[in-house]
């Protein structure tokens, strides 16, 4: 048998098949602008020249200390215990693309089990899918639950929902057939209202109140919840949510570029058949003993086809390993914990940075957990003087509000000690 | 004895006193195979005759149900939420989907029993 699977003869077959000369012409509905035409590398260098060169680059690339990035928006540094790649580097979970064959994978099975219950135990929700992409698709999937639980064709998402998740609840809602209207206040049209709790900007939001509205309309609510805060604050399944949702790379995932993240799902049962994605059950058999096995599958795309809630099949299981791992190691103290010291962190913080001459909180009367925003006299030249001194300063809230100019949203986690704090600060003296 | 009338879709109808009650038949449940879950409209939702009016899903497909009738839905067969085996088990009667209140005659494309057996032998 050849190792090479396809001859040069086979690619000719099958592009005269396709009635095209090459493999490039494959690539022809992508606009060329957003094609690489050639990268940016010398021809004929050897491989130790190339790593050099791509080091190189790398080195031109600032990486800030964890304990003096004071940036989140959605994607947060925080620390990760060594428990997590102890587990999930185990060639058995890391190597094999996740195993479907039940008698063959009971372990990832397992596995995927033991990351739904405690996320469906952190949300208060009955039921957990076995994960979905990120924070930005779980809210498009929940928003899409509840479209086709409704038969409504509009979502209500509040102000202040992560930008680029409400660029993607868009996106699947150009596909679909819903569409986005930002507000709070969702009437006889609307299948859900998707709000974010902490808000991008960092702020609590009144979820008792907002779900009541969203239920007086006939809506779902989708809660888009931060999963440490649940530390703290109260979860979806207290104040009534039907659809919890969120970005989970918290919970013992790296930043890294933004991916691969988390998305986790939850919903009460009544809701379980909208569920979209991958579900694990635990089952006997016949001889009594526990086993695990894909659940409620003919609500799938495979077997549901086109009358499904979503064409997902796949799941993100080592990054949900990761998560199951990271909430079991911590234990709901040791969440509260974390919570806490990113709490009392930050707002030491505001507290010193409101001090300030020009600098004040940008919404004071507003609550906040880990994230605030903050008005300060010049955000280019606060983040400069911050560069500086090696500190990577919050973000800058008018790249999405126009009103918001000269905010930066500050972040702190656990990670950025008290003396990171003093460094800070000194920083803008 | 009210005599049972087949669309080619597999939905049976029966009638008596202006109320039709729809369900599936023998055959397609057996087609289906384990039923474990339905969509059904509903009370007082108005459906047309021909139009789908849910979905009925069994552990190997999902097909759409049409209604051979027309009219507004008096009653939906809750019993099916927590055992939507009864449509497996008892297709004719406890599996019945729904009732709907029609003015007039049945629609003249039904199958009476031996021109819907005709339909399933042939298929």
């Amino acid at each position: 048998m050849p190792y090479l699977v396809y001859s040069d003869e086979d690619r000719a077959q099958m592009l005269a098949a396709l009635g095209l000369e090459s493999v490039e012409g494959l690539l022809g509905d992508i606009p060329p602008q957003l094609r690489l035409q050639r990268l940016a590398l010398n021809d004929g260098l050897s491989e130790q020249e190339t790593m050099d060169h791509v080091r190189g680059l790398a080195a031109r690339s600032r990486v800030y200390p964890d304990r003096l990035s004071f940036r989140g928006g959605g994607v947060y540094r925080r620390f990760i215990p060594a428990a997590v790649a102890a587990v999930t580097s185990k060639p058995e979970f890391y190597t094999a693309y996740t195993p479907y064959q039940l008698a063959a994978s009971q372990g990832t099975m397992q596995a995927i089990f033991e990351y739904q219950t405690p996320i469906a135990e952190l949300t208060a929700m009955e039921v957990a899918n076995a994960s979905l992409y990120d924070g930005a698709t779980a809210v498009a999937e929940g928003a899409m639950m509840a479209v086709v639980q409704t038969g409504r064709e509009e979502v209500v998402a509040a102000p202040h929902l992560h930008p680029e998740y409400l660029e993607v609840l868009r996106c699947y809602g150009d596909g679909r057939g819903f569409r986005v209207r930002v507000g709070t206040s969702p009437d006889q049209h609307s299948a859900a209202l998707v709000v974010q709790q902490p808000n991008f900007l960092g702020l609590l939001e009144e979820m008792p109140a907002l779900t009541r509205a969203a239920h007086d309309a006939g809506a779902l609510m989708v809660a888009c919840v931060d999963p440490i805060s649940l530390g703290l604050l109260a979860p979806p399944g207290q104040y009534g949510a039907d659809i919890a949702v969120g970005e989970g790379q918290q919970l013992g995932l790296a930043p890294s570029f933004g991916g691969p993240h988390l998305g986790f799902i939850a919903c009460r049962q009544e809701l379980v058949r909208r569920l979209p994605g991958r579900l694990v059950g635990e089952a006997r058999d016949g001889g009594g003993r526990r086993g695990y096995v894909l659940t409620l599958t003919a609500r799938e795309q495979h077997i549901r086809r086109e009358k499904a809630t979503s064409n997902i099949c796949t799941n993100h299981s080592l990054c949900a390993l990761a998560a199951s791992v990271y909430l079991t190691y911590l234990g709901p103290d040791g969440l509260r914990q974390v919570a806490e010291i990113s709490f009392a962190r930050a707002h030491d913080l505001a507290a010193r940075l409101a001090r300030r001459p020009g600098f004040e909180l940008a919404f004071p009367e507003r609550a906040f957990l880990n994230e605030f925003p903050i008005r300060v006299p010049d955000a280019g030249a606060v983040l400069g003087r911050l560069e500086e001194r090696g500190i990577l300063g919050g973000l800058r809230a008018g790249r999405w509000y126009p009103d918001l100019e000269d905010v930066l949203v500050f972040c702190c986690t656990e990670l950025n000690d008290p003396a990171a704090l003093d460094e800070l600060e000194a920083a803008l003296r | 004895m009210v005599e049972r009338r087949y669309s080619e879709t597999h939905e049976w109808v029966t009638v008596e006193g202006g109320t039709a009650t729809v369900g599936i038949s023998d055959y397609a449940q057996a087609q289906l195979g384990d039923v474990v879950f339905l969509e059904l409209p509903k009370k007082d939702s108005t459906l047309d005759a021909g139009a789908s009016f849910g979905v009925i899903e069994s552990v190997k497909a999902a097909s759409d149900l049409y209604s051979p009738v027309g009219g507004r839905v008096v009653e939906v067969n809750e019993k099916l939420t927590d055992s939507p085996e009864l449509v497996n088990r008892d297709p004719y009667g406890e599996g019945w989907l729904i009732k709907v209140e029609v003015g007039g005659d049945l629609p003249p494309n039904l199958l009476d029993e031996a021109a819907y057996k005709k339909l399933t032998e042939a298929s």
